[in-house]
C-alpha cells in the first residue's frame, strides 16, 4: 500500500488517481469524525467536501512535519467547529459512571462479562454495538474516543487537535470509555 | 502524622485505582503509581474485572469498520479535484 506522503507528492504533480486513492483511504474516517463533531450526516458531508478543497489548496504548503492524517483531521476539525448548525451536546456536567461508597470502594461492583468476549464473532458483534453506541456520548468525549481508539492517534496529537490539555484529553477519554463500557454491560452482563 | 501519610500513600482505594487506569493503559503512569495500581489489582477482583472490560471496550472500538466508500462518493470528490486543477 502506497504511503500517504507518496500519494501527496503525486497529487501535487496533478495525479488524479492518487487523489482518488487518498479519498478512498480517508473519506470514511473523515466522515465519521465530522459526524462526531457536528452531529448531523448532511452537515458532516459538507464539512468533508470543504476539507478536501482546503487540502487541495494547502497541499503545496504541507511539509510532512505532522502525519498527513493528523494534518487532514486538523483541517476537518477547524472546518467543523466553524460550521453552522452545530448541535452542542455537552452531556451532564459530571456524570459519574462508576459508583463508589464513602470509603472509595465499589458501591456497585462491575458485573462480570461473559467469557465469550474472546470469541471472534462476539468481538465483531461488540464492534458493531460500540459503533452504534458512540452517538450516546457527549461531543467532546466522542471526539476523543473516535480519534484515540477508532483512528488510533496518540494522546499528544489528539490533545493538540482538540485544543485541550493532555490531562483533559485523558479525562474525556476515560469518561467516554467508561460510559461505553457501562452501556455494553447491559448486554454482556446479562449472559450468565 | 508521617505514619498516617505513608498509610494513605500505600492504600489505594477502588475509586483511585479506576482513576489511574486510562493513564495505565497508555503506559503513561509513573512507576510509583503503576506499582500501587498493580498491587491493588492483585488483590481486587472488581477492579481487575473493570480493567478487563475497559480493554475489551477499547479493542471493540479498534475494530469499528472503516467503511468501504461507494464509487459515487469518490467520483464526486474527484470532480472536485478536476475543478481545482482547472481553476
Amino acid at each position: 500500500m502506497e504511503d500517504d506522503l507518496g500519494l501527496v507528492e503525486r497529487v501535487r504533480a496533478g495525479d488524479e488517481a492518487a487523489f482518488a486513492h487518498l479519498v478512498r483511504r480517508y473519506q470514511p474516517p473523515l466522515l465519521r469524525l465530522a459526524e462526531a463533531t457536528v452531529g448531523s450526516r448532511a452537515v458532516a458531508e459538507e464539512v468533508c467536501q470543504d476539507t478536501w478543497l482546503a487540502v487541495l489548496r494547502g497541499v503545496e504548503r504541507f511539509e510532512g512535519r505532522s502525519s498527513f492524517k493528523t494534518w487532514l483531521f486538523r483541517i476537518l476539525l477547524n472546518r467543523a467547529r466553524s460550521s453552522a448548525g452545530r448541535e452542542q451536546r455537552a452531556g451532564r456536567p459530571d456524570d459519574e459512571i462508576e459508583r463508589f461508597d464513602g470509603s472509595g470502594a465499589w458501591a456497585e461492583p462491575p458485573v462480570p462479562w461473559s467469557d465469550r468476549v474472546d470469541d471472534q464473532l462476539v468481538a465483531e458483534h461488540l464492534a458493531r454495538r460500540v459503533q452504534a453506541l458512540l452517538p450516546e456520548l457527549p461531543d467532546q468525549q466522542r471526539q476523543v474516543v473516535v480519534l484515540r481508539d477508532v483512528e488510533g492517534l496518540g494522546p499528544a496529537d489528539v490533545a493538540t487537535l482538540l485544543g485541550v490539555s493532555d490531562g483533559h484529553q485523558r479525562v474525556l477519554l476515560h469518561r467516554g470509555r467508561a460510559k461505553l463500557r457501562a452501556l455494553l454491560t447491559v448486554e454482556m452482563g446479562s449472559d450468565r | 502524622m508521617m505514619r498516617w501519610w505513608r498509610r494513605r500513600r500505600r492504600a489505594l482505594v477502588c475509586r483511585d485505582a479506576v482513576a489511574l487506569m486510562t493513564a495505565y493503559l497508555d503506559g503513561e503512569l509513573r512507576d510509583h503509581d503503576r506499582i500501587r495500581l498493580e498491587a491493588h489489582l492483585a488483590e481486587c477482583p472488581h477492579c481487575t474485572e473493570y480493567l478487563a472490560q475497559l480493554r475489551v471496550t477499547v479493542d471493540a472500538l479498534g475494530r469499528v469498520d472503516t467503511d468501504e466508500l461507494p464509487d459515487v462518493a469518490v467520483d464526486e470528490l474527484v470532480a472536485l479535484y478536476r475543478r481545482w486543477r482547472a481553476g
